[in-house]
């Protein structure tokens, strides 16, 4: 019998500590995807954030680094600095990319960086037990915005596609959701782009995930799904902010060492 | 051998790339600025990378990153920017990482001043970071011994993978000296066991981690982390004993501090007292032995430091407070004048 439908071989072959109906899955399963099938594995170095995706060292196949929280950017720059011919990824959440980490993100993507960024963006810190995100959205009840996030108080979202396609170092940045199996399919393919970006040094590379944390929103699976859909989806419109073809170092001015 | 006249900071830098420093990750921070200048117009053609980062925070965890990969990596700073390093340098010593991590030292706390000083000698030697740990930490006391301590360093860190500190401060790092740099044949340490620089469906993957969420697990690294640490302080201590077979009054001073003080032990040798200089060259492991073999004949020791006295808690532990112990110092980046320092000596001297 012929098999149509297995296990990606750089996804290791072990239960995950992720939570009932977390996207995480998804987007580890469609990353592992695109390695196999560029074949990459052996070439690659995956750095892991601080938040629930801290130990996905034990799940990708390709050699991994922990960095510390926020941090993943600066450590992706250092691999791929002293290794310019392997692939390098961080992947990290919005606590991670968008708090704590915004200067390394800001600055990894205008120095052109050419890595790619898997960005996760479920619009709460789901480590540490569901606190407010940079991403959380104004009215969103969480343990640190127990009325709903007030803007007023603590601000607004940060739209990380938005703000990064206005740095000229930005290759390539597109939000995609994994909701439905046509985004799913979407979200690969920019993930592909992101990578094969990678290979041919366009530059700094994101691709911001929509996706859902039903234990830290209080809902059920597919209620969750309906949420990303309903009001994560209006407040980050999918799609493509920024696509340089030519790559980012095309037309640079300056010293060249 | 050549002699060259350098700025230590720039003898810091060229040493480095001699030691086979395949990168350097830096901010900007006086006074240590020359070393980062230096790197950015030299390593690119010794084959390397220089990268101004955007923060001390980045810059480290560039150090951290290409260190996983097997490369010598370094970074520089002076107090400030290394106190915003510390959560980097303790992630490198929990990842089991060899990284070199230059300190210029400045006035502190807080922005403090520009001048030089040793009042990060708690930090380097205790407490740079959170958590059980430890790094080398070098101090020289000369633009000469900071060539030789950088090349030890990165041999150190390379074979017991973990971080390694030079401990200079502003004198040290803006003064000029003539130097020789040695003939370097860097130590190749075999690093394919663990190095996170793509498996190519050789070998099983790596992984470069500091989390370990089992206590028992956790507790486990760390006691083999302090198995080394003992080896380290058995074979890893370095001291000068300066005029000590017979001395009275045993001065303690590290670093530029140091040369100051041997100009006050000669000073009192002229007239008669016999003084004695112990200068830990390694402040961790501090040379526990030296030390009791330089002390063997004082009758007290003083301790003199640009701080308000944070060495001196070593050199009281080293001896078990078997004899007095008093301080001298200046703090703020006041340097003490061999004047000041004889001072001491003659007023302990009197009290013999």
């Amino acid at each position: 019998m012929a098999v149509v439908f297995e296990r990606p071989k750089s996804l290791i072959d072990i239960p995950t500590h992720y939570c009932p109906g977390c996207t995480h899955g998804i987007v580890h399963r469609i990353l592992c995807e695109v390695i196999d099938e560029m074949g990459i594995e052996g070439d690659t170095i995956g750095v892991c954030p601080v938040g629930c995706s801290v130990m996905a060292y034990d799940y990708f196949n390709c050699d991994m680094i922990e960095a510390a929280h926020g941090r993943a950017p600066a450590v992706a720059t250092g691999v791929k600095r002293t290794n310019p011919d392997k692939y390098v990824f961080t992947y990290q959440g919005d606590g991670d990319l968008a708090a704590i980490g915004t200067a390394e993100t800001v600055h990894s993507a205008t120095r052109g960086e050419n890595i790619v960024v898997i960005f996760i963006n479920n619009t709460i810190y789901g480590m540490t037990g569901g606190q407010m995100a940079p991403t959380t959205l104004p009215g969103q009840v969480t343990q640190t915005t127990p009325f709903g996030r007030s803007p007023q108080l603590a601000g607004y979202p940060v739209k990380v596609c938005e703000m990064l396609s206005q740095l000229t170092g930005t290759a390539y940045a597109e939000r995609v959701a994994v909701d439905t199996v046509p985004h799913i399919n979407a979200a690969k393919k920019a993930i592909r782009k992101a990578f094969e970006n990678q290979k041919a040094g366009k530059g700094f590379s994101i691709v911001e995930v929509l996706s859902t944390c039903p234990t830290n929103w209080g809902l059920a699976p597919a209620d969750a799904i309906k949420r990303l859909q309903d009001e994560m989806i209006p407040y980050y419109p999918l799609g493509v902010y920024k696509d340089v073809e030519e790559g980012v170092f095309a037309n640079a001015e300056g010293g060249n060492e | 051998m050549e002699r060259n006249l350098m700025k230590g900071n720039e003898a810091l830098a060229e040493a480095a790339i001699r030691a086979g420093c395949k990168c350097f990750f830096g901010y900007p921070i006086t006074p240590q600025t020359e070393l980062a200048a230096y790197m950015a117009k030299r390593m690119h053609k010794a084959g390397g990378v220089f990268l101004q980062a955007e923060s001390e925070i980045a810059a480290i965890n560039m150090v951290l990153g290409a260190a996983s990969t097997g490369v010598r990596a370094m970074t520089s700073s002076s107090s400030p920017g290394i106190s915003l390093k510390s959560e980097g340098v303790s992630y490198i010593a929990g990842s089991d990482l060899p990284a070199v991590i230059i300190n210029v030292e400045r006035g502190g706390p807080g922005l403090g001043g520009i001048q030089p000083s040793q009042a990060d000698y708690w930090q380097a030697t205790k407490a740079l970071g959170h958590g059980d740990f430890q790094l080398l930490v070098y101090a020289p006391a000369s633009v000469q011994e900071m060539v030789d301590a950088v090349v030890t360093a990165f041999d150190r860190a390379d074979k017991y993978r973990m971080p390694a500190m030079i401990l200079a401060d502003g004198m040290l790092g803006q003064m000029m000296e003539p130097v020789e740099f040695p003939e370097i044949n860097p130590n190749a340490y075999d690093k394919s066991g663990w190095a996170t620089d793509g498996h190519k469906f050789k070998r099983e993957h790596h992984i470069i981690n500091s989390l370990y969420l089992k206590p028992d697990e956790l507790e486990k690294s760390i006691t083999d982390r302090y198995k080394k640490y003992d080896i380290i302080k058995e074979t890893e201590t370095d001291a000068e004993l300066y005029l000590t077979e017979d001395c009275d009054i045993l001065v303690c001073a590290f670093g530029a501090t140091a040369r100051v003080v041997k100009s006050a032990v000669n000073a009192a040798r002229a007239e008669g007292i016999k003084a004695g200089l112990f200068r830990p060259k390694t402040l961790w492991p501090f040379p526990v032995k030296e030390i009791n073999e330089a002390a063997k004949s004082a009758k007290k020791l003083l301790s003199v430091e640009m701080s308000m006295g944070q060495m001196i808690e070593d050199v009281k532990l080293a001896i078990n407070c078997s004899k007095p112990v008093e301080f001298f110092g200046r703090t703020g980046g006041v340097i003490p004048t061999p004047a000041e320092v004889l001072g001491e000596i003659k007023r302990m001297g009197g009290t013999l």
